[in-house]
């Protein structure tokens, strides 16, 4: 009798672990069967592990020609604000736009900025710049998260990677004009990819 | 002393005449302009510093590193057609690399010297 109630136990058990697979398999066919899941489950990926960044194409003519254009989603508005009231003196270059371009940008650069952003790479920039009692910072690569990230790349391994300076990121984040900073991504000239 | 006078009204002329007319512009005064080189802030900068001598060749940006494409339009067709981005360049670069925005005199000779290469 014992032995009867084992065996319906151990088969029901069975027959559980089975459909749960099943509907677990099913699953994740599901994910991968419409292209709408698709873009759902790489949009998931990129809010932790990139910024938004949604191509604009003046943005990317007028601040595009010098240096990447970095996504608006790297710095909180303050900081785009300063940068675009100083260019004609912008890091020692000048930068100058007409009025009309100029407020084009900064519309964009602050409705994208990390202020709002629910992408957790400008969640963190944001919490690392919160409180400071300073002026905006105008460099991404002085804000405090950023340089954590980034601890590891020795000035050696910096001229390396061939980037002029930390502020080239596509130098070893392969899709960063797209806002995607995934370590998956990174190759570091001379090194290959990068594994934390 | 008399021809003074004449000698002035044609100068004055000549002027206007380059002033309404930027295409006619002087090659060799160009390349002098091109690779002339000035002390701002410090730094002895050029139009040579991103674009290098030669107009055929392309540059790079002296602060970033990033590419850019050649300005003869012998070899890059799309280069100086643009009269907005052209206006764009000349005032930023001029600035940066003069301390001071070019002539109309001098932005029809780099254009000559930059067309006819």
């Amino acid at each position: 009798m014992k032995t009867l109630f084992f065996s319906i136990a151990a088969l029901s058990l069975m027959g559980a672990l089975l459909i749960g697979a099943g509907n677990a398999l099913s699953d994740y066919d599901g994910r991968y069967s419409h292209e709408d899941d698709d873009d759902r489950w790489e949009h998931m990926m990129r809010r932790s592990t990139g910024v938004y960044a949604r191509p604009n194409p003046t943005y990317t003519e007028e601040c595009g020609s010098c240096h990447i254009a970095y996504p608006p989603g790297l710095l909180p508005a303050d900081s785009w604000r300063r940068i675009m009231s100083s260019l004609q003196d912008h890091f020692g270059d000048n930068a100058e736009l007409d009025q009309a371009t100029n407020q084009e940008i900064m519309t964009f650069l602050l409705t994208y900025a990390a202020d709002n952003s629910s992408y957790r790479r400008s969640q963190r920039m944001m919490t690392a710049v919160k409180g400071a009692s300073t002026q905006p910072l105008l460099r991404i690569t002085d804000n405090p998260y950023f340089r954590h990230e980034h601890h590891e790349i020795s000035p050696r391994l910096l001229k390396q990677s061939g980037a002029a300076s930390m502020s080239h990121c596509n130098a070893c984040h392969q899709r960063a004009e797209q806002g995607s900073f995934s370590e998956r991504e990174i190759v570091i000239k001379g090194i290959g990819r990068w594994d934390d | 002393m008399k021809r003074l006078p004449v000698l002035f009204s044609i100068a004055v002329l000549m002027n206007t005449a380059m002033a309404a007319n930027p295409a006619a512009g002087n090659a060799g005064a160009g390349q002098q302009l091109w690779t002339a080189e000035h002390e701002v802030k410090d730094e002895t900068r050029s139009c040579t510093t991103c674009h290098t001598a030669d107009p055929r060749q392309g540059g790079k940006h002296i602060r970033t590193g990033k590419a850019i494409k050649p300005l003869s339009p012998a070899v890059n067709p799309s280069s100086l057609t643009d009269e907005k981005k052209i206006e764009k360049w000349f005032r930023r670069n001029c600035k940066w690399t003069m301390g001071r925005e070019c002539s109309v005199r001098e932005k029809a000779d780099i254009m000559a010297f930059l067309k006819s290469n």
